[in-house]
């Protein structure tokens, strides 16, 4: 397509969509009508494209497709992009979630309407960057590049501490991104090269493979966010607009997940071999200790961010339980909690717009003059808990069971925190929807609009049937990570031996 | 005779500025104080000129003027960025200096003058050209910083860059002297020839001194005490000269005197070079936090930015110098781009430099905030902006040179830096409008405009860019 591939289509066309809004000019109602129809556009055009590409995949080869390859940068950096069954999953979430949060501004963002869609314009290109980029340093572009529209996002439409949080985003964010960018170098070194193919292949000596793990860790678990650096995300999670949550617990997050997916097992097996407890030590104390924390929350926004940690907490204990199970399920809780906490921050959205106060306390009661938004938020509600029958069982049930295979305690205790996740979640609806409607000022409060049933319709349906019919997401990254861990399990294998046999 | 004419041809750019000078000067007296504005076009047409000149003339490296003059790859480049610098600057000079009634037709001559020292001062092959080259730019400078003689903070900074001058010259030439002495000759080559591997301590000592004099110049940790009070208070356009032009001379010596006069005794200036920009890089890190005015703020950014470049030349190696080649040049345009930017900040034709003036920019005039802040995300070195790939460049080397721990530390300093630079877009973005700034002149909003763009693209098409400092950087081994 115009001498692109149609990988590159999907992550620069957003750009496009940018310029158009760009040229717009005037700012009656009228032109931002226009800026909202050319996002909301640009975004379904997007998702089609990637609909389109993925008609074209094929989820039984485990090996990158769709791939361009461009020359770039001398010294070895070149433009390549190409996508496996790890990272499509991903690409498509956040192209699915992309017109979502476009809609979801359509009302709610008063001031600066233009500049804001194409903060998330370029955000969506960024984004979709580094689920597509094939090349180390281009990776990196986008990883960071990420950083600029979104500080912007919270900075300038978030709520009362929006400076605060922007800031303790942006430097959180990049002060581990830095050492990730040294780690990059130094395999650059080695290799000669930053090609991700390559580097896949290559062999990295067993003392320079921690190093570099941790480097990657230091970035990794601050984007994911595990404990104890996860303490921009309640503040950032709670100061950005509605879409910007969603944006941030949907897809950013998800980075620090696919980063150890596709650098840190497959690259460096020993050091992650090595590290595993340590790992599964802060997933932990992530599960539980967030879990208790988010019971005592006033704030409706910050108790969804804590059980965000919490989740992700299962996330890192799938990936290095380095079963089958547990990587599937990693995956799949990843794309699910994308869809539910996505969801869960869009309810809350609903609400604040009406009544403009995240406050617990404000509410109660709902269910009487919301039917509609208390059967959404129940759904939610309950796929955040991991009831059967929802996205969220998948991909906890996964990750426990893989984690069982390799240390039952480990996944005992994390087992704790799917009853604690029950706990507040259902507190949380029982103070909201619940109980009696005597609040005088959420008297006359209005049930869902038709543009918020459009909003929830697809999230509603995809959690569903995730819950009954897992098998899209699990079959189109079977192969890839089955390789994974063959390869894994093959290195592993291989220094065993070289140690058997130097002694 | 046609010796010398082929000698000559090496130093056309010099020549022409010389020239140049001359007549300006002639002009000047002749034609009174009207013709500030006809000097200064004439100024901005021999600098581009020169810059024609180096482009299409000769290729390769030749020493004449019996070993005292180079022209080489190393220097063309250094010298287009040099005289790239001082363009620009006198371009967007004309309107600061007219609205201030400093307008005098000396303030082109002087800038012209400056350069010519640096222009020798980069193809400077021996130390006593080493020394003419950086006294003819660094007394200009003295005069400029100070061109604002009525202002009290001028004449404060004029006179306090001349004390700190003169005593760096004093070490420098001392410097010079002990390595004359030591190896019997003022050419590089000659010195590296002696030395050859021998660690002496004269040698080890006059190298030292030499190169506390450099660090004065490019304004680098420990010797970095003149700057902000001095970019603080000169006039703005020359605070502008000095982050740019001077840098780019400044930078280019060091790196050549290392390089050609002690390559036998690299682990020696390494330690120093290591030494100087961990300190810059931390000082210029941490110094800026509490800055209030902008200037005075990019000074300590400009301390900061000179140790990332020295991370390069630490380094060593082809892979550094075009690190550090690559470094200066992205940190030229940055630079402009940033002080084009604050010669824009004017309220009622009175020039504003505090942080506070530009709050709510991106209300009152959302492209002058928009490139603004995209200069903000580069100079902290956030892809995709150049300011990464600057980074890039200069760590890899480092990186492959072994240098973890400097590297390490460079980062990190680079992170704190990240958030005073994120505070300007945070005062122009998020905070509310303070009074909208006058229409500021073309010159100024062009070049920020065009130093945005280039900032903002450089990651599309970087071919062109990195052949030429990897070209200039083989030219010096």
């Amino acid at each position: 397509m115009f001498g692109f591939g149609i990988l590159s289509c999907i992550v620069f066309l957003p750009l496009v969509g940018a310029g158009f809004i760009l040229a717009l000019r005037g700012d009656d109602e009228a032109t931002l009508e226009n800026a909202r129809r050319a996002a909301l556009g640009t975004t379904l055009i997007v998702f089609l494209l990637s609909l389109y590409a993925y008609a074209k995949f094929d989820p039984t080869s485990s090996a990158f497709q769709l791939v361009e390859e461009k020359g770039w940068f001398g010294q070895g950096l070149i433009y390549k992009m190409g996508v496996d069954g790890i990272s499509f999953p991903f690409l498509l979430l956040t192209t699915f979630l992309m017109p979502i949060c476009i809609l979801a501004s359509w009302k709610s963002i008063q001031t600066r309407v233009k500049e804001y869609f194409i903060a998330f314009l370029v955000l969506e290109t960024l984004m979709s960057g580094v689920f597509c980029a094939l090349d180390l340093v281009l990776f990196y572009l986008f990883f960071e590049g990420g950083l600029i529209p979104m500080f912007l996002i919270i900075g300038i439409w978030g709520g009362k501490r929006r400076v605060y949080a922007s800031f303790k985003f942006f430097l959180y964010t990049l002060a581990g991104s830095l050492l990730m960018l040294l780690a990059i170098m130094a395999m650059y070194g080695v290799a000669g090269t930053t090609d991700i193919v390559t580097l896949l292949q290559t062999h990295f000596p067993s003392s320079m493979q921690k190093w570099l793990w941790l480097a990657f860790f230091a970035s990794l678990a601050v984007k994911m966010p595990m404990w104890p650096v996860h303490t921009w995300l309640p503040d950032a999670h709670v100061e950005a607009p509605t879409a910007g949550s969603v944006i941030l617990a949907g897809v950013l997050l998800k980075m620090g997940g696919y980063g150890f997916i596709r650098f840190s097992l497959p690259m460096f097996p020993e050091a992650s071999a090595y590290f595993a407890p340590l790992v599964f030590a802060l997933s932990i104390i992530a599960i539980i200790y967030t879990s208790l924390v988010a019971l005592v929350q006033e704030d409706m926004k910050k108790l969804i961010a804590y059980s965000s940690v919490a989740h992700m907490g299962f996330v890192t204990m799938g990936l290095f339980s380095m079963t089958s199970q547990g990587v599937q399920g990693a995956v799949f809780q990843m794309i699910s909690h994308g869809l539910v906490s996505g969801a869960l921050f869009l309810c809350v959205g609903v609400v604040y717009d009406r009544m403009h106060t995240r406050e617990i306390s404000a509410y109660g009661g709902l269910a009487a003059r919301m039917p509609l938004y208390a059967v959404v938020f129940m759904i939610f509600t309950l796929a955040n808990v991991g009831l059967p029958g929802t996205s969220g069982f998948i991909g906890e049930f996964l990750t426990l069971l893989g984690a069982f295979r390799i240390n039952s305690w480990v996944a005992f205790l994390a087992t704790t925190g799917t009853i604690l996740s029950a706990a507040y979640a259902l507190y949380l609806y029982r103070r909201i929807i619940f109980g009696v409607l005597d609040k005088p000022s959420l008297a006359s409060i209005l049930d869902l609009s038709w543009r918020e049933v459009a909003l929830f319709t697809p999230l509603v349906f995809l959690t569903i049937l995730y819950g009954f019919y897992p098998a899209p997401v699990l079959d189109s990254s079977a192969a890839s990570i089955n390789a994974l861990i063959k390869g894994y399990d093959t290195a592993l294998a291989v220094t065993k031996t070289a140690a058997l046999a130097f002694h | 005779m046609s010796h010398l004419s082929a000698a000559l041809a090496h130093c056309l750019p010099e020549l022409i500025l010389a020239f140049g000078i001359l007549v300006l000067v002639l002009l000047g007296a002749l034609r009174g104080k009207e013709t500030g504005g006809l000097v200064t076009e004439i100024a901005i047409g021999l600098l581009g000129l020169a810059i024609v000149v180096i482009f299409l003339g000769g290729k390769g490296t030749a020493i004449v003027f019996n070993g005292a003059f180079i022209d080489d790859g190393f220097g063309r480049f250094m010298k287009v960025l040099t005289l790239a610098g001082s363009l620009v600057t006198l371009l967007m000079s004309q309107d600061f200096l007219a609205r201030e009634k400093i307008d005098k037709f000396e303030f082109p001559i002087l800038i012209l003058l400056s350069t010519l020292g640096m222009l020798m001062l980069i193809s400077a092959a021996g130390l006593i050209a080493l020394y003419l080259g950086l006294e003819l730019m660094s007394l200009s400078l003295y005069v400029i910083a100070a061109f604002h003689r009525d202002n009290l903070r001028a004449s404060e900074a004029g006179l306090k860059y001349f004390v700190l001058g003169a005593l760096s010259s004093g070490m420098l030439l001392y410097g010079a002297s002990l390595l004359y002495g030591f190896a019997g000759t003022v050419s590089f080559a000659g010195i590296a020839e002696t030395i050859n591997g021998k660690v002496s301590l004269g040698a080890v000592f006059g190298l030292v001194f030499l190169m506390a004099g450099l660090a004065f110049k490019m304004s680098a940790v420990p010797f970095h005490m003149w700057t902000p009070d001095v970019y603080e208070g000169a006039p703005t356009p020359v605070t502008a000269f000095f982050a740019s032009a001077v840098k780019m001379a400044a930078v280019a010596i060091t790196v050549r005197v290392v390089f050609t006069a002690f390559p036998g005794i690299a682990s020696q200036w390494r330690q120093i070079v290591i030494f100087i920009s961990l300190l810059s890089m931390v000082l210029g890190a941490f110094a800026a936090i509490g800055q209030t005015n902008i200037k005075r703020l990019m000074a300590y950014s400009a301390i900061g930015h000179i140790g990332f470049a020295l991370v390069g030349l630490a380094a060593g190696g082809e892979a550094g110098v075009s690190g550090v080649l690559a470094y200066m040049a992205i940190y030229l345009v940055m630079t402009l781009g940033t002080f084009a930017g604050i010669l824009s900040m004017r309220i009622n034709g009175q020039g504003v430099e505090n942080i506070s003036d530009l709050s709510g920019l991106a209300k009152t005039d959302g492209v002058m905030a928009f490139f603004l802040a995209m200069m903000m995300f580069s100079l902290a070195g956030i892809p995709p902006l150049a300011g990464f790939f600057a980074k890039w460049y200069v760590f890899n080397a480092a990186i492959q040179a072994g240098l973890y721990w400097l590297s390490v530390i460079g980062v990190l300093s680079s992170a704190v830096a990240a958030f005073y630079y994120l505070r300007i877009v945070k005062v122009m973005y998020f905070d509310e409008a303070a009074p909208a700034f006058d229409r500021s002149a073309a010159a100024p909003r062009a070049v920020l405009a065009v130093s945005g763009i280039l900032v903002l693209f450089l990651f599309v098409y970087p071919g062109v860019f990195i052949d030429a400092t990897t070209a200039a950087a083989q030219s010096l081994f």
